[in-house]
């Protein structure tokens, strides 16, 4: 036996476009519930893609998590999603919040990533600092911008004495901070550890993704048509935002309490392709990602033969195709012996640094409530697709089936991979 | 400004009502705040943030409109402080 520790999820929380908490998210994936909607304020500012998944909620819905104080001039809607989706899961998982006076809780951490935080609150100071009012921008300015933000914030407001931290690895990010809180826990350097991932909504995030020409751009007027992950008429990735958040602990510590355990975690891997081959600032390298999920399965002790489904990255861009590819390879399973996959992307659009996250939620919510959620539009396969794997691996509908082991992997731009192994917990 | 300046008669009394308005978000010790007196100190008695007193000056600035410079924020320490700096940026409009 080795000296590794068991380490399962005993919470949950979620700010998704198609769901403000767990129990609608879980509803909305069932049912195919779309998030995308088009955006006017896109429309104004002469977007190509004027559609994008945001999560909806009124601003009294804050009051449920921020004091008056720390709502006055926030302006960081990634923030906002952090820690709503971070209060949740560790709610969820009937932790308590402490007292001002109690000691840090040196067992408990928080890694909570993001891509970039508060660029509304950036924009703002930026006008003031141009002309040339530094002097006003207020005491907010840093901690609602700086990316670490998010996890400080979070912190705080449990306070975690363990790593308080925010990892950064563009589309990734959301899943290497499930690996990150993984490993830590393994090695028992932590007890729990509330990881997860946060993206900001708005034009300055998305700006760059549409002057890049990868945002489809014919779906203005038809927004829950426009993701179409693994679709022969894929035509590029709506952009989304939210958070996703979940409570990691070592088994130990959550039989200690009672609490109730979600999904095991049994491993998983990140690495990088080095921008060599294929591999670019943009595109991942094909050999690096079938590297990624074989050492994922390896590092689990898991066959190839035993993944059940696979929640994959997979944007709805010409990419999708690669990506199949890789997972045959990887998996060395094609056509009919290929696991189900899916893409929670066709719902909610791909929500950048908390994509991994979020779709970790989703993957987490399948295993403990025993379901396949089903992909939207992609009823046209895109065909070579069709020629590496079969049609039923591709659900259009939600199947009441129960999977055992599931593979969730993302990859971000740097060229940067993860692949986290989910299972259904059993003593 | 061509307009009268509207606080320039203000009664300190009236000053005192208007500070208290403005610092009561950031306070965090209630009883503090329920007994404020001239000699009430921002951080001791009320447990405000230090971070926070910039966003109290701010406040201070734009209820007045006045401008606080930064040799006249640190003499901020107390509510009696305060309402001199206040009173001495408001006669020097």
């Amino acid at each position: 036996m080795s000296n590794k520790k068991r380490v399962v999820i005993t919470g949950l929380g979620v700010v998704a476009p198609n769901g403000m908490n767990v129990s609608e998210f879980d509803t909305a994936i069932q049912n195919g519930t779309s998030g995308i909607a088009h955006h006017e304020e896109l429309n104004q500012l002469r977007f190509s893609c004027q559609i994008a998944g945001r999560p909806n909620y009124s601003d009294d819905y804050l009051n449920n998590y921020f004091s008056q104080l720390q709502q006055k001039g926030l302006e960081a809607s990634g923030m906002e999603y952090g820690v709503i989706a971070g209060l949740d899961a560790w709610k969820d998982a009937k932790l308590s919040l402490p007292d001002a006076d109690d000691a840090p809780r040196w067992n408990m951490g928080v890694i909570f990533g993001t891509g970039i935080l508060g660029v509304d609150k950036f924009r703002d100071a930026i006008y003031k600092v141009d002309e040339g009012k530094v002097r006003r921008l207020g005491s907010t300015t840093v901690i609602q911008t700086m990316a670490s933000g998010i996890s400080a914030w979070l912190g705080g407001m449990l306070g975690c004495g363990n790593v308080v931290t925010t990892n950064s690895s563009a589309c990734s990010t959301g899943t290497e901070a499930i690996l990150m809180a993984y490993d830590r826990i393994m090695m028992g350097k932590a007890d729990i550890i509330l990881a997860g991932s946060t993206s900001d909504s708005g034009p300055y995030v998305w700006g760059g993704f549409d002057a890049m020409r990868i945002l489809p751009y014919k779906y203005n007027d038809d927004p829950t048509q426009a993701s179409r992950p693994m679709s022969a008429t894929a035509s590029g990735f709506v952009p989304g935002s939210g958070a996703g958040a979940l409570v990691i602990e070592s088994l130990e510590s959550a039989q200690k309490r009672g609490a109730k355990i979600y999904a095991e975690i049994l491993g998983g891997h990140v690495n990088s392709g080095g921008q060599r081959k294929e591999g670019s600032m943009t595109a991942p390298n094909s050999e690096a990602v079938q590297h990624c999920i074989g050492k994922a399965l390896e590092q689990s002790g898991v066959n190839p033969g035993e993944i059940d489904a696979i929640n994959g990255h997979l944007t709805a861009t010409t990419k999708d195709v690669t990506e199949i590819y890789n997972w045959t390879k990887a998996l060395d399973r094609s056509g009919k012996n290929f696991p189900y996959i899916n893409s929670l992307k066709s719902m909610v659009g791909h929500c950048l640094a908390a994509s991994g996250s979020i779709e970790s939620v989703a993957t987490v919510l399948q295993l403990h409530h025993g379901y396949v959620f089903g992909n939207l539009n992609c009823d046209d396969l895109h065909p070579e697709i069709a020629e590496l794997i079969d049609h039923q691996s591709v659900p259009t509908k939600t199947l009441k089936i129960t999977p055992n082991i599931v593979a969730k992997a993302s990859f971000g731009f740097g060229d940067v991979n993860a692949c986290v192994i989910f299972k259904k917990y059993s003593t | 400004m061509g307009s009268l300046p509207k606080y320039n008669f203000m009664t300190k009394e009236e000053l005192l009502a208007k500070l208290k308005t403005i610092i009561t978000p950031y306070v965090q010790n209630q009883e503090g705040l329920e007994a404020l007196h001239e000699d009430t100190d921002f951080i001791k008695d009320l447990e405000i943030n230090s971070a926070n007193l910039v966003d109290v000056v701010l406040d201070v600035e734009d209820e007045f409109d006045i401008e606080i410079d930064n040799e006249a924020m640190e003499k901020m320490i107390t509510v009696k402080d305060s309402i001199a700096v206040i009173e001495s940026k408001l006669a020097s409009k």
